[in-house]
């Protein structure tokens, strides 16, 4: 075999062919509509592969994620809202992100599993309580709404084809920085307290202090993901804060299969599209949700990346069994 | 200088006294076997010597240093380790990959979110040698979750000496394990070298008698005899509380 | 009456509901290990649920009752058929009842429309009485008086009767609790059935007071949660004493700072967090 051909592996492959369909996708969707769906599948994206950071590598559930996709919105719609430049307003949007990410971290790392889940979910509920109360701040119920778009170097982000590349650039980088972190001893010690919390400990690591950092990733992310979501909109409003945000997002990455980098993807799309697909012809949405929950955890438990993971190494355990191959691992926790 | 110096020690759970003014001094290189029925508090003691428990009262110091107020990791950094009695490893991960994480533990590189972590090659050649010490290296690439009982505790071993330790607190590392088994361990801990520092608690007496140098009995939270295996043996009060019943 | 009276008043009235509230949810929590993430939606069903009654003609106290048994009758199924299947597996079980909680939030926007309902307050109990000079509205005076009554049963329930050894023997080491005999399985369906029971109840005596709204299950669940983080988990006496303290925040927030209300609930309960994690009353668990 020669050199280039061992590079073109199955998965190297893929990649490729997935890259070169999600850069063409304006061109052969062509139906602004579609597009419009795609840019949401891959911010929504985003957001779940920052939610998975804690839940799927760091073994955290968080309900409360919400909060911090729209502390990042809010930030940025208000400071807009007051005159200031789009390059101040989403610095300072996710600076302030970052630093409510810290607070939540502080406050729920006493406590791990059930306890982390209440209180993420408490917090979450306050953050709730400020969009839709605090009406002198965040102008309540009526919401935020953004003038206009940037338009960083002079590239339009005003129609679907412009949004769609720069959520797409964004998705990428995203990706790319999980793909690294997830590799990085970093990344390992924190796998390391999700399975064996007091080994870690005794082997030397600050599990508190690595649970620390993790939050601040999922944080930094969950705020990007929030911005993307603003200037998709143009427009924020409490109903974003709710606890349907939170479950909708642990539903992507549940739904896809947990501590895979390719699971919250496939969930954001899964749940996009159907919420789209369910809007379209009924308004029972949370029903929807509520079903699909119960579904997934009594059926496909490990999600679906997982799931059909084991499921093809199991076909091709069956038909390949000639070659006596070993079979393929899940995609846990590897890609 | 004692390796481990535990003074006038105490904890108690609910009312209960588990640890009761507990004093044990390991000086530098010696082998040291706490011995004790069920229910002695020879776990809880490694717990209070590890930090894993706090304590009601006592202190204790490593080669000089006042570790009662340090933390679980420090206490790694300072060069204590420990194997546990439930095994407590990685499942999912490679036997190989168990070790790197010991390894990574003491090492600064283990905040870096950039490298890639399998790829450390001193780290890899560092956890294959420890491997090979305990007679594992041709499992490396084994997945833990499918090797026997006995080579786990091999694991926990490797672990342990991957963090080259001064002080090893071994927690019964014969339990479960066959004659074969047995023999191996025992073999693998007498070939470890003199700056370790060695405390074993063993349930079973017979096992771990060729590797004690002294031997504590505990009772009730209590140092009942403590002396060389002769003496230890000989104790009347040892057969009354431990070899009698 | 002055103003501080009467936010008093209806601060004991709101503590009272957020006892049975959470007192349920308390007791789950203790017992099974999980956050019933669908008891805010059992207050709100069981408040529909008396609204259809009473609309009916129904009495209220056989309304507050019979609202009671439906939504005990749903709990039991749900924990019967779907729970179970899942014991030991924390998070499925978590987020099973959250998505109960779409679900039922759902079937009551179709029954029930978006509109809010506001039964009258029971003609008995109208009126208010005078003490001291001072005029009390009696239905809040009702709502205290139900909430301690209850209370004390569940006091003696759990402290004083066979039934109460075993759930406090189930909350205090489950394990334990199964190897002595214990069935564990039909009082976790037991509790779980009481707990929603107690959670409607309140719905109903809530309604002529708060109304019963789409949201007002999210609307709860966070009190009972933050209630329970503050008092501890599996503790009546914490329920009780945390679902005053967050009554009277709620009220005085309220009239004092009506912007910041919502927030201002959440305080105590950073605190008890920072302070002392296992609660005011709650137990360390080893």
């Amino acid at each position: 075999m020669s050199a280039v051909a061992r590079l073109i592996t199955p998965r190297a492959a893929a990649i490729v062919v997935a890259l070169l369909l999600l850069l063409t996708l304006p061109a052969w969707v062509g139906n602004p509509y579609y597009i419009n769906i795609a840019s949401q599948i891959l911010f929504f994206a985003v957001f779940a592969l920052a939610l998975n950071v804690l839940v799927g590598y760091g073994g955290l559930v968080s309900l409360g994620h919400a909060g911090l996709f729209a502390m990042a919105g809010y930030t940025a719609a208000l400071l807009l809202a007051r005159g200031h430049g789009h390059l101040v307003a989403d610095t300072a949007a996710l600076a302030v992100t970052v630093v409510t990410a810290a607070v939540y971290a502080l406050l729920s790392l006493r406590s791990t599993g059930i306890g982390f889940l209440m209180i993420t979910l408490a917090i979450g509920q306050i953050l709730w309580g400020i969009a839709y109360r605090w009406a002198s701040l965040t102008n309540g119920d009526n919401g935020v709404n953004v003038a206009s778009r940037p338009s960083p170097f002079g590239f339009s982000l005003a129609g679907a084809d412009g949004f769609y590349y720069l959520c797409l650039v964004v998705f990428l980088v995203c990706v790319a920085t999980m793909a690294v972190v997830v590799r990085s001893p970093f990344g390992a010690s924190l796998r390391g307290t999700r399975d064996q919390e007091r080994r870690m400990s005794a082997l030397g690591y600050n599990v508190w202090l690595i649970r620390f950092y993790a939050f601040l990733l999922s944080g930094f992310w969950s705020g990007v993901a929030g911005l993307l979501f603003l200037y998709y909109n143009q427009f924020i409003s409490p109903q974003i804060v709710a606890l349907t945000t939170s479950a909708e997002t642990l539903l992507m990455v549940i739904s896809g299969g947990t501590a895979t980098l390719l699971g919250p993807i496939v969930g954001a799309a899964i749940v996009v599209i159907m919420k789209n697909v369910v809007s379209a012809y009924i308004v029972r949405w949370n029903m929807v949700l509520g079903i699909i929950f119960i579904l997934i955890i009594s059926f496909m438990p490990e999600g679906l990346v997982p799931g059909s993971a084991r499921l093809w190494a199991w076909l091709r355990h069956r038909w390949g069994a000639g070659k006596a191959q070993p079979a393929a691992k899940t995609g846990e926790d590897g890609a | 200088m004692m390796a481990l110096q535990v003074s006038e020690l105490q904890k108690s759970f609910e009312g209960l006294n588990v640890t009761r003014r507990v004093n044990l001094a390991v000086e530098a290189g010696e082998r040291r076997l706490i011995i004790g029925p069920n229910g002695a508090g020879k776990t809880t003691l490694f717990n209070l010597i590890t930090g894993e428990i706090a304590p009601d009262g006592g202190s204790i110091g490593l080669f000089g240093d006042d570790i009662t107020r340090t933390s679980v990791r420090a206490r790694a950094h300072l060069g204590m380790a420990r194997t546990y009695q439930i095994i407590t490893l990685f499942g999912r991960d490679t036997l190989l990959r168990n070790v790197m994480l010991a390894l990574l533990g003491l090492c600064p590189r283990r905040w870096n979110p950039l490298i890639d972590f399998e790829r450390q090659q001193d780290l890899v050649e560092k956890a294959e040698a420890a491997l090979a010490r305990v007679g594992l290296a041709h499992l490396a690439h084994r997945p833990l979750a499918e090797t026997s009982y006995g080579e786990r505790r091999r694991v926990e071993i490797a672990m342990a000496l991957a963090q080259n330790p001064r002080v090893l607190l071994l927690d019964e590392p014969f339990a479960g394990l066959s004659i074969d088994e047995r023999r191996d361990v025992q073999k693998l801990l007498l070939a470890i070298p003199r700056d370790v520092t060695m405390v074993m608690i063993e349930h079973n007496m017979d096992v771990a008698l060729e590797f004690a140098e002294k031997i504590t009995l505990l009772h009730f939270g209590e140092v009942i005899v403590e002396g060389t295996r002769a003496e230890v043996v000989a104790n009347p009060r040892t057969r009354e509380v431990y070899l009698g019943h | 009456m002055s103003l501080w009276l009467t936010l008093a008043v209806n601060s004991f009235a709101l503590g009272g509901l957020l006892f049975l509230l959470s007192a349920g949810f308390s007791l789950i929590f203790g017992l099974m290990r999980i956050p019933n993430l669908m008891h805010g939606s059992f207050f709100m069903l069981g408040a529909y649920f008396g609204v259809t009654l009473l609309s009916q003609g129904v009495n209220f106290w056989l309304a507050a009752l019979g609202s009671g048994l439906l939504t005990a009758l749903l709990g039991g199924l749900i924990e019967r058929f779907l729970l179970r299947r899942l014991e030991g597996q924390v998070l499925p079980q978590v987020l099973l009842t959250l998505g109960f909680a779409f679900i039922i939030g759902d079937v009551c926007l179709m029954i029930w429309t978006g509109d809010p309902w506001q039964p009258p307050t029971p003609a008995h109990l109208q009126g208010a009485v005078q003490v001291a000079g001072l005029f009390f509205p009696i239905y809040r005076l009702v709502i205290l008086a139900v909430a301690v009554v209850i209370a004390v049963a569940l006091w003696i329930l759990v402290d004083w009767t066979r039934l109460g050894a075993m759930i406090r023997a189930g909350v205090d080491d489950p394990p334990i609790a199964r190897v002595v005999g214990i069935r564990v399985s039909q009082l976790f369906t037991l509790v779980f059935s009481l707990g929603a029971a107690l959670a409607a109840f309140a719905g109903v005596m809530g309604a002529p007071y708060l109304s019963v709204y789409p949201g007002l299950d999210f609307e709860m669940l966070p009190l009972a949660l933050i209630v329970v983080i503050l008092g501890g988990t599996g503790s009546l006496l914490g329920a009780l004493v945390g679902s005053f303290i967050i009554g009277f925040l709620y009220n005085f927030g309220q009239a004092m700072f009506p912007d910041l209300a919502y927030v201002i609930l959440f305080l105590p309960m950073l605190l008890v967090l920072v302070l002392r994690p296992q609660g005011l009353f709650g137990k360390v668990v080893a």
